[in-house]
């Protein structure tokens, strides 16, 4: 395994570990980062990363998803928990080529998510994690379906060899398509279904909310269905590829990327290779960093490519991440998927302009959702990051600590109690999760900057929208207050008067209601 | 003041007439009717030391039918207004209670008798007229006794005349006793007297005879027909008003609200009587009878510390006696003097204490 990079943080303990051990040996012994803890987490990551394989698959293809997840006990008569569940997904993605299908799936670190680009996987090593664990805790091969046109369809039993990182194909077999295009995986692992369902179900639950525009079908061991619908055919635009950021490079990167160039001169090298770089720019950049911009970049000793790295880090005039490489949900998105899942009484959707931490591009986007039948008091975090919610860890994400911390939500008159559900929606070719458990995203200075600026406005919407309920509620009661005692004003004054007839009263009641339409314009204007 | 209780009467109704006139107008003419009154807050009470009592000042509030917080009080000031106009007419008298429950027939509500007490109190200062002058009263406790012949004013009664000295128990003053005409007395004085057990008695003792008195039970902090009662006594007959209470911050107070008002009446000037006396019983007499005491309670000495304090209190022989009180932290009640006797009030500390109340 050589040239991979994670990223700075910890990157130097994982380069030294992997020079000794495969990737699939070191995963084995570290299952613990990658949220393979003990049977239920491990249940409810394999399906979790399982059902983001395939939405992503669908989703680069643009193919409105359907999604079918079950889960069943492999032996119905075992009672006790931890026991063997056999996890099937199935979707109706562009399917596998059969030829890269074994590496795919049976070798850890492979696959098209070694890329920058957004996705939700990061490393294509989640799935392959699971099929791991599957066969730790089993013995059992992993099945692959797969169909790339519905002519054909390929059938795979696959093991891995964990010391090799080598898929094992255990059985192989071709079948008729018919018509039918997508994948799908079954596997059997241990698991713990009890301890696990509230977090399976509020998985596929927020899922929903962010891809209204799936059908996702989840049948758990107890044979109860899920149905979650989808309610719109808009989809948000497949991400594309990028070129790697200047400020978001390390030396192994560097390396990798030199070896593999044929480029003359580093002038051109950079310009083709690196994102925001053109060959002004890079002479512009070599003249800073003290080095020949005709240099042949193979020709950069190792002290060299380690200065010329960190010049690049320092030097500024680099333009910042260009964001069309992301997608955000967009709004008409979120729209649907709130109503659909939350049906509140009103929301609210601030999308951030793209912004970048460490030469990483990202996108907030932050719903406000408000009242309804299905909020319950107090407010109710929804984290998701390229579209995958966050469910453990809640306290140590960097919404929380803006939600709870960062915020004064006195000032915006809304009581601590209320019915509320924060959405939080961060995309980015590269998400700073704390670790590789990808639960909960890291307190980056950028990051929490632009969250806050997004929750204030979603707040301050939501205070208009109050204090607009109240006044009207306040203006209704007004009216019906003048309707009861302006009568009986009338008719004790003519009482007292010794008059005949009351007076009349009602031009009072239209010009109360008169006078409130004017001042409403009046406050219109005013803001 | 000097005018009859009837003169009153139509005076009221008169002032009645017109504020319905106002609004009625206000309202023909497309204006959200409004009502201006003296303000009742603590701000604006002020202590007058021509009239010797608590009086409101100059500030005023003004009460809209716009205004959704005031619709509410309002209507229902009206109400009362138009409601005590048809107990006037009608020669009826309510209390304080019935006014509470008699709301709801017409479509006001009142949450409890609190708030329409509260609504009283501003017709009161609405009006500049106690609320016995459009036929309000509290429920009624006290009651006189003495050689003094009224004459009935009250609707089927008319003409009527009484002596009050008929009935050994006393005469309750209730609204009938309040708005009659005080015809004739061979009376010299009125004891006003704080407890109904000493007002029983004086009245066994005679001292009704042996003094020529009037005596009349308080029952505590009188209620204001009470003290209007007292006043006409005091100005009408020119009775002098003698008042007899427990030796206690309480006691004294009791007094001090005779003779020179409440501040929750500051809005009302004709129900004091400046010239009444304190014959005791003293802090002092505590000693000079050896009365048997009890101690002072928590209670009792912030409250001596307030009235201190207090403008209506600034005579030396009140702050000499709320010093003694304070300095002793001794109590005693009139019953103490049965220690001796039963005669013994009557007979020796009331000669005492008058002699020395006429040497003040």
């Amino acid at each position: 395994m050589k040239g991979c990079s994670f990223g700075r943080e910890g990157e130097k303990s994982l380069k030294e570990t992997f020079s000794e051990i495969s990737p699939s040996d070191f995963f084995y012994r570290n299952r613990d980062l990658a949220g393979f803890t003990n049977p239920a987490r491990a249940l409810y990551s394999t399906v979790r990363e399982l059902v983001e394989n395939s939405l992503d698959a669908c989703e680069l293809e643009s193919i409105l998803p359907e999604v079918y997840v079950r889960i069943t006990a492999y032996d119905p008569l075992e009672e006790a928990e931890p026991k063997k569940y056999v996890i099937r997904v199935q979707d109706n993605g562009p399917g596998v080529e059969p030829e890269r299908l074994p590496e795919a799936f049976g070798k850890v670190l492979y696959g098209s998510k070694y890329k920058l680009r957004q996705s939700r996987g990061m490393f294509g090593l989640g799935g392959t994690m699971a099929i791991l664990y599957g066969q730790i805790t089993s013995n059992k091969p992993v099945t692959i379906e797969t169909s790339v046109d519905g002519v054909k369809r390929y059938y795979y039993k696959l093991m891995i060899d964990i010391e090799k990182n080598k898929p094992i194909i255990v059985e192989k077999k071709v079948g008729e398509g018919n018509g039918l295009r997508g994948t799908v995986v079954e596997l059997v692992m241990e698991g713990d279904y009890f301890r696990s369902s509230t977090k399976i179900q509020e998985y596929f639950k927020q899922t929903a909310l962010v891809v209204p525009y799936a059908n996702i079908t989840f049948i758990e061991p107890s044979g109860k269905i899920f149905y979650f619908l989808r309610t719109t055919t808009e989809m948000p635009p497949p991400p594309k590829e990028t070129l790697p950021h200047p400020h978001g490079i390390d030396v192994e990167f560097m390396r990798r990327t030199i070896r593999q160039s044929s480029d003359e001169s580093l002038a051109k090298f950079l310009s083709k290779r690196f994102h925001r770089v053109g060959l002004k720019t890079a002479i512009k950049f070599l003249q800073y960093a003290g080095i020949d911009p005709n240099r042949s970049p193979k020709s950069l000793s190792d002290e060299e490519i380690v200065n010329m790295v960190s010049a690049m880090h320092r030097y500024e005039e680099f333009l910042p991440p260009d964001a069309g490489c992301l997608s955000p949900l967009g709004e008409n998105i979120l729209a649907a998927g709130i109503v659909k899942e939350l049906a509140p009484e009103f929301f609210t959707i601030v999308t951030r302009p793209p912004s970048a931490y460490s030469g990483y591009p990202f996108i907030v986007e932050v719903a406000l959702a408000y009242g309804g039948k299905i909020l319950e008091n107090g407010i109710k975090l929804y984290r998701f990051a390229n579209r995958i919610p966050l469910l453990y860890d809640e306290a140590s994400d960097v919404s929380w600590k803006v939600i709870h911390e960062e915020i004064d939500w006195k000032r915006y008159r809304i009581p601590q109690d209320a019915p509320i559900a924060v959405i939080v929606n961060i995309s980015s070719t590269r998400i700073p999760y704390k670790t590789v458990g990808k639960e909960y995203i890291a307190d980056r200075p950028e990051i929490e900057r632009e969250l806050k600026n997004a929750l204030r406005e979603t707040l301050r919407k939501l205070s208009a929208y109050l204090s607009r309920r109240s006044s009207e509620e306040h203006e209704k009661k007004k009216i019906n207050m003048y309707l009861k005692y302006l009568p009986l004003i009338a008719n004790f004054s003519k009482e007292l008067a010794k008059k005949s007839r009351p007076p009349n009263y009602k031009r009072l009641l239209s010009k109360g209601e008169e006078e409130e339409r004017q001042k409403k314009i009046e406050e219109f204007t005013d803001s | 003041m000097k005018s009859s209780p009837t003169a009153r009467k139509r005076e009221v109704q008169e002032m009645l007439k017109v504020l319905g006139e106002k609004i009625y107008y206000q309202i023909e003419n497309g204006v959200f009717p409004e009502i201006e009154m003296p303000s009742r807050s603590v701000k604006n009470i002020v202590y007058d030391e021509k009239l010797k009592q608590y009086v409101v000042g100059k500030n005023r509030v003004k009460r809209s039918s716009k205004n959704i917080k005031h619709l509410r009080p309002f209507t229902q000031t009206i109400w009362l207004a138009f409601f005590v106009d048809k107990l006037i007419r009608e020669g009826k008298t309510s209390t304080l209670r019935d006014v509470y429950y008699s709301a709801q027939a017409f479509g006001i509500e009142f949450k409890d008798q609190a708030e329409s007490d509260e609504i009283i109190t501003d017709l009161e200062a609405l009006l500049g007229r106690a609320r016995e002058d459009y036929n309000v009263y509290p429920e009624e406790r006290s009651a006189i006794y003495g050689d003094i012949t009224i004459e009935y004013t009250t609707p089927g009664h008319e003409g009527k005349r009484l002596n009050l000295a008929s009935h050994p128990d006393g005469y309750l003053i209730g609204p009938s006793l309040s708005t009659a005409e005080l015809v004739e007395t061979s009376a010299k004085m009125v004891f006003a007297v704080e407890k109904g057990g000493l007002f029983t008695r004086f009245v066994e003792n005679k001292v009704h005879e042996k003094y020529n008195a009037l005596i009349v039970d308080t029952a505590g902090q009188p209620p204001r027909s009470t003290r209007y009662f007292l006043r006409r006594l005091n100005q009408e007959l020119g009775l002098p008003v003698y008042v007899l209470t427990d030796a206690d911050p309480y006691g004294m107070h009791i007094y001090m609200v005779i003779a020179s008002g409440s501040a929750n009446a500051a809005h009302l000037t004709e129900l004091t009587v400046p010239t009444a006396k304190w014959l005791g019983v003293t802090a002092t007499d505590i000693e000079t009878y050896r009365l048997p005491y009890v101690r002072l309670t928590d209670e009792d000495i912030k409250r001596a510390y307030e009235l201190k304090n207090d403008p209506r209190y600034r005579d030396e022989r009140f702050q000499r006696e709320l010093d003694v009180f304070l300095r002793k932290q001794k109590k005693a009640e009139l019953e103490a003097f049965a220690k001796y006797s039963l005669d013994y009030i009557v007979d020796k500390y009331l000669p005492d204490k008058l002699k020395e109340v006429k040497e003040l």
